[in-house]
Formats: C-alpha cells, sequence, structure tokens
C-alpha cells in the first residue's frame, strides 16, 4: 500500500464512519439516559430513507430544484422523531421501563417488526433510489479516483457537526444540563423538580430523529429497500458496544475505527471487510468488556 | 403418501371407473419471495402467476380444470419455507409445487420433493449442482442454470470485446455471487488464458455501499468489470459507480441487469453489456411484435406498473411447461386425466414455450433454453436503458453435457469455442 491509496481508503473509511456514527449516537443515547436497547431504531432509519426518497421524488416532480433534497432530510428526520419516535414513548414504552431487559427488547423487537411490515405496505419491495441532491453536488478528483462531494465533505461535515452539537447540547445548555442530570440519578433529578418523564420523552424524540437523519443522510448514496432497517441496527450495535454503552465521543471513535478498519480491508484482505467490524468489536470487547470508553458501574452519557 | 393418495382417489372415485376423472380444481403451490430484498423478483413473478392463471381460467383452466394458486414465501427462512411445503403438499394436497428462486431453497426442497413424491418445477433458481450431483424423478427444472449462464456471457464479451486484457469481480458474498464467479473465471481462463484478474471484492449480500471497493477499482482501471449481482445491491452498484465516473473508464458486464433496467432509468450508461438470465426480455428481438407477448407486457404494466423482467418470464415458462406437459399426458391417455405418475412421465423431452424460444426438458430433468445478452442503449423510447446488438445463444451447445459436472466442463473448452457455438445476432 503506497501513500495515495492510503488516503484513498481513508477517505472512504471517514465517509463511511460518518453515517454508522450518525444511526449509531441516536442509539447510544437513548441507552444512555433510558437503557433501553432500541432495536427499532433500524426501522426508524429505513423509514428516514424512504421518506426522504419520497419526499425528493415529489419536489422533483414538482419541478423544484434537486438541491431542495437537503432541508428535506432534515424534515424527514423531524417526522420520524416527533410522528413514530414520541407516540412509541408516550405509548408503549413508558409503561416498561421498571420491567427486565428482556421484556424491554421484546417489545422494541416487536415494533422493528411491526414497522417492518408498515414499510412493505406504504413503499412496496421494489428498491428506491434518489440521488438527485447528491448529483447537484458533483465531484472531486483526488489522485485520480473521483468522489462525490457529498461522500467526501457533506458526509464527514454533517457527522462532526453532530457530535460537537451534541456535546454543546448536553453540557451547556438547561435542557441538555437536565437529561444529564436524569441519567446520573433519576429519583434525586425528580426530587429536585426535574420532570423526568418529559426528560425520556424528549431523548427519545432526538433519539429517534437521529435515525431518520442516518437514514435520509444515507439515502441519496444507497437503494432504500426491505431488509436495510436489520443491517443498520446489526451495525450500529457493534459501534455501540464497541464504544461502551452510552457513550457519545465514544461512538465516533469507535464508528470510525469500524469505518477504516472496513475500507483498509478492502485494499488488503477482501476476503474480511465483511468481518471486520465485528473482529474489532470482539477484540475490543475480549480486553474491555465495558466497552472502549464505557465504565462498569457509573452511569454516563 | 402413495396410500394417502390412494385413500383420496378411493373416496372420489367410484371404484369401476379406470380413467381418473377430473379433479374439481388443479391445485399448485408457489414457493416466492414475497418479504426480503429477493422480493424485487418474486413480487412480480407472484404478479405474474396471478395473471396467468387468470386468463388460463378464464379459457377453461388446464385440460378444462381450473387452476388455484397459493402461495408460500420463500423470505421466512428454510425451516418455515420446509413446514409450509409440507403443509401444502401433505394437507392442501397440491397436485404440483412450483419451487423456487433462491438456489439455497432449491437445494433444500429437492429433495423434499422427492420423498413427497410430488411434481415440482424448480422455476428460477439458477444452481447447476442439483441435477449433477443426483437423479430426480418428480423434480424438473424449466429454464436454463448458472453455467450456460455464466457461459453465454464469456461468449458474448469475447465476441463484442476480444482484446480486453484485465478483469475485477465484484459479486455478492453468498453461494450464487461464489458459484457464478468460480463458473464463469474458469470459463474466462479456458477460452482467454492470457487475461489478468486484477481484483476479486465479495461485499456483504445486501451491502448498502461500495464506495470502498469502486474507489480501489478507479485506482485498479480493469478493462472490464464484472458482476453477478442483482436487486438493490446491483442498483447500488451500478448507481454508485456511475455517479463517480467509473462507467465511462471500464466495461461492465451484468448478466442479471436486465431485472434492474426500468429501476435504473437513465443511470445505467449505453455501452454495458447486460444479460436476462435465459432468452426472455419484454422487447425480444423475435418476439417483440408477437400480439401475445405485447398483450401480456400491458396487461402485466396494468397490473404492477412495471415491464415485465426474467423473473416473470421465468414463471410464465413454468406455467407454460406445466400445461404442455398436461396437455401431452391427457392425450398420451386418450383424453382421460392422467394420473401423476402419467403427468411426470410427460414431463420427459417435453417441449414447451414462454415468450421467448422454446425449452425442452433434457433426460436429465434440464431444461435446456437460449440465451439472451445484449449492449445498453439510452435514448430510445423508453426512459431507462435498452439492448442493442443482442445474440441469442442456442442453449444445446452451451449446457453442461448429462453426467459432466459443470466447472471441470467448463475448464476442458478451449479458446475456439466462443466461434463453434451456434449464436444469432440482431442490431436492436
Amino acid at each position: 500500500m503506497n501513500f495515495v491509496t492510503v488516503l484513498l481508503a481513508t477517505f472512504d473509511g471517514i465517509a463511511y464512519a460518518a453515517l454508522v456514527f450518525i444511526v449509531a449516537v441516536g442509539l447510544t443515547l437513548i441507552f444512555g439516559v433510558m437503557r433501553i436497547v432500541n432495536v427499532a431504531h433500524g426501522s426508524l432509519y429505513a423509514i428516514g430513507a424512504y421518506l426522504t426518497a419520497s419526499l425528493t421524488a415529489a419536489i422533483l416532480a414538482a419541478g423544484l430544484p434537486p438541491y431542495l433534497g437537503f432541508p428535506v432530510m432534515l424534515v424527514a428526520a423531524v417526522v420520524i422523531g416527533v410522528v413514530i419516535g414520541g407516540p412509541m414513548e408516550w405509548l408503549l414504552l413508558r409503561r416498561i421501563y421498571d420491567k427486565p431487559e428482556v421484556l424491554q427488547l421484546l417489545v422494541t423487537f416487536a415494533v422493528f417488526m411491526i414497522l417492518e411490515d408498515v414499510q412493505r405496505l406504504v413503499w412496496g419491495t421494489q428498491p428506491y433510489f434518489q440521488s438527485a441532491a447528491l448529483q447537484s453536488l458533483g465531484m472531486v478528483q483526488v489522485f485520480g479516483v473521483n468522489y462525490t462531494v457529498y461522500q467526501l465533505i457533506v458526509l464527514p461535515l454533517a457527522a462532526i457537526v453532530l457530535l460537537v452539537g451534541l456535546r454543546y447540547f448536553l453540557r451547556r445548555t438547561l435542557v441538555g444540563k437536565l437529561i444529564l442530570a436524569t441519567t446520573e440519578d433519576r429519583e434525586a433529578a425528580q426530587a429536585i423538580g426535574i420532570n423526568a418523564d418529559r426528560v425520556f420523552l424528549l431523548t427519545f424524540v432526538v433519539g429517534a430523529a437521529l435515525a431518520g437523519l442516518g437514514g435520509a443522510l444515507a439515502q441519496p448514496t444507497t437503494s432504500v429497500l426491505p431488509g436495510i432497517g436489520a443491517d443498520m441496527i446489526v451495525l450500529s450495535f457493534a459501534v455501540v458496544a464497541t464504544a461502551g454503552l452510552g457513550q457519545i465521543e465514544g461512538a465516533a471513535v469507535a464508528a470510525l475505527l469500524i469505518g477504516l478498519g472496513r475500507s483498509f480491508a478492502v485494499y488488503l484482505w477482501p476476503e474480511a471487510a465483511v468481518l471486520v467490524p465485528y473482529i474489532i468489536m470482539v477484540l475490543v470487547l475480549m480486553v474491555r468488556p465495558e466497552g472502549l470508553f464505557g465504565s462498569p458501574a457509573a452511569r454516563k452519557i | 403418501m402413495k396410500h394417502l393418495l390412494l385413500a383420496s382417489l378411493v373416496a372420489a372415485v367410484p371404484l369401476t371407473t379406470y380413467a381418473q376423472d377430473k379433479p374439481a380444481e388443479l391445485k399448485i403451490g408457489v414457493a416466492t419471495f414475497l418479504t426480503g430484498p429477493a422480493s424485487v423478483f418474486g413480487v412480480p413473478a407472484r404478479a405474474a402467476a396471478e395473471q396467468i392463471v387468470e386468463d388460463m381460467n378464464a379459457d377453461g383452466g388446464i385440460g378444462g380444470v381450473p387452476v388455484r394458486l397459493s402461495f408460500i414465501d420463500e423470505g421466512a427462512g428454510a425451516e418455515a419455507l420446509t413446514t409450509e411445503y409440507r403443509r401444502l403438499v401433505e394437507t392442501e394436497k397440491v397436485d404440483a409445487m412450483l419451487a423456487a428462486i433462491s438456489s439455497g431453497s432449491c437445494v433444500t426442497l429437492a429433495p423434499l420433493a422427492e420423498d413427497l413424491e410430488v411434481l415440482n418445477l424448480m422455476w428460477d433458481c439458477g444452481t447447476q449442482q442439483i441435477f449433477e450431483q443426483d437423479e430426480y424423478k418428480y423434480v424438473f427444472r424449466t429454464q436454463a442454470n448458472a453455467t450456460p449462464e455464466m457461459l453465454a456471457t464469456v461468449a458474448y464479451l469475447l465476441k463484442t470485446r476480444p482484446d480486453f486484457k484485465t478483469l475485477a469481480v465484484v459479486n455478492q458474498d453468498y453461494a450464487w455471487g461464489r458459484d457464478s464467479w468460480e463458473i464463469f473465471s474458469t470459463a474466462l481462463k479456458a477460452m482467454k488464458p492470457d487475461v489478468e484478474i486484477v481484483g476479486e471484492f465479495f461485499p456483504k449480500f445486501g451491502a448498502a455501499d461500495f464506495s470502498t471497493e469502486i474507489s480501489r477499482l478507479q485506482a485498479l482501471q480493469p478493462d472490464v468489470i464484472l458482476s453477478t449481482s442483482w436487486g438493490g445491491d446491483l442498483d447500488t452498484f451500478v448507481q454508485q459507480a456511475a455517479q463517480r465516473g467509473l462507467m465511462n473508464t471500464s466495461l461492465f458486464v451484468l448478466p442479471l441487469a436486465e431485472s434492474s433496467l426500468e429501476r435504473l432509468g437513465s443511470t445505467l450508461p449505453a455501452g454495458h453489456i447486460v444479460g436476462a438470465r435465459g432468452d426472455h426480455y419484454f422487447l425480444h428481438p423475435e418476439f417483440r411484435d408477437d400480439p401475445e407477448l405485447k398483450a401480456f407486457v400491458e396487461e402485466f404494466r396494468e397490473k404492477t406498473g412495471a415491464y415485465p423482467i426474467y423473473s416473470v418470464f421465468h414463471m410464465v415458462q413454468a406455467l407454460a411447461a406445466l400445461e404442455a406437459a398436461y396437455d401431452k399426458a391427457i392425450e398420451a391417455n386418450g383424453g382421460a386425466w392422467p394420473s401423476e405418475d402419467q403427468l411426470v412421465a410427460a414431463f420427459e423431452g417435453l417441449e414447451f414455450q414462454g415468450y421467448g424460444r422454446p425449452v425442452t426438458i433434457r433426460e436429465d430433468n434440464q431444461g435446456i433454453e437460449a440465451q439472451l445478452l445484449g449492449t445498453t442503449v439510452q435514448g430510445g423510447e423508453y426512459p431507462f436503458a435498452t439492448m442493442e446488438n443482442v445474440m441469442i445463444f442456442d442453449g444445446a451447445g452451451i449446457t453442461t453435457p448429462i453426467g459432466e459436472e459443470s466447472v471441470e466442463w467448463v475448464g476442458g473448452l478451449g479458446p475456439d469455442f466462443v466461434e463453434s457455438v451456434k449464436v444469432d445476432t440482431f442490431e436492436n
């Protein structure tokens, strides 16, 4: 491998890591605050992608310019968070916080299954591909290899903005501090007057919107079809477990590790590219069972 | 099963009758993908089956008996599929099964059909191994298999671009991706020993991102890039490759892309090689003006909103085979309804026709089907790529001879094989 191929592999790894991070960070945020592994996160990702594809197609059909596909992604994410995430927490999860983990897992898995069928009902089984927004940004050439601007610049930028924004939100804003306090000790937080129910609802809506945003951002680069949700939940769970459950910065590092590992594998050992994320996860968990940044006892996000 | 059948016959038929009475209806079970990524094939094929049977029944059905279809989902997993298959055969008492799309399903179900002694038509699965490894009485394949499909692809490539030097492959990481590459690469090396394989990539089945593979391919600059992928994987790969200009520098060979042409729209540029897993295409150069094909395509479009793809034509072929076999068996039986054994016997040497050239069933139960490939062209009367420079390869010369093992046989072919293949060329 020479310098150029190392650089190329790095670009691909970062673009991939950015997408995985955006989805995984929602999963880890929800877990950090609510102690629930939300399997339905994968469905929210898929529906975010479907919704973006349909809305973008509608925009183009109306004769509007393709760059409007970008605001549409945010719209899709908010819709997912509020319309699906909100009721899901309020009607369902709220009832099972003090139930055993197995039951919580089964409930979110059930929601996942239901939403998978809803997707099939609404969007059918044929793949959707809608890349007008991506193509409106054009390409850049690096050492004779073409990259889309979207992949090389927009996706990593979106991930960085999200990471910094989320840090700022949690550490510097009042609502963020309320979330952190509730995460640290729910009863003590309630004792000083924090409305824990509202904090949980808000966290879940934000987490769900992040899943939708991940899907929306992934949509221009890939076919949207049944099954993408399941793939994504497995991969983002690998990221979250590698990072340590509930670790936001950790998720960024783990996503980068897995993204780079995978893209370097395509150059050096293509046969193993599929395995790399899981090999990394297993190696990390063998040495640190609580994940790279997890701490066995304390609850932190 | 035999005594069960006998018992039901005794119940249904007065003992004095020698020939069997016509049943009230003909029950056919169909295994197809209704869920999962392969539903891109399974769902259109189900629509086709329903459409054909509706038309058949409007004409009185098969041999005057109306046909009723039951569908089971291959996407539910092997265990659920075999349970459902048994249920259809043993409880619903279907007269014939059409199974399946996935080679994995066929490998599981073919021996089961033999055990249950039920007629099973393998209507879409590609693996060449089933009839090469075992002899079957009740299992038939109503289309070609991976070997002629890949051989025709190699032949088309060598006929149209004889001078390429390097090739890379990007196949899905599962049985079909691996097996088709084994046949393709063995055949290619046998017929063009100087070709250099510069990259072999097997991304995960259902992969959503091929960026890294595409970067690497751009650095490698192979003359030809082969991908036997299909469905969402193929769409994503082609879209990402086209977005990044890879399709302007390398020739893409996509043996299953006929099924993606409409979805890919204007993205798939002109000048790349696509195949159809057999001799069928809604613009088939020999039959596109045939009123029957035209009417079928129109009706299918009205019902589903899409043009028919190869899995649809495979379904047409399987039902055509079944109808032809019943007709042949009824005739052989002096006009009376045939027994199951008589029906199975009718499949030997059976000739039938879907919307391509006629297909014949060989002694080893394998269908001999011609293969159609072409080069993409954009800007016709459709908003997606169609094929020009279409070649139709005669099936007999490119199907593994009985008793031979495909990879071994293909490896023994020489560079002169390409010239010896029987082929018809159509400009558009």
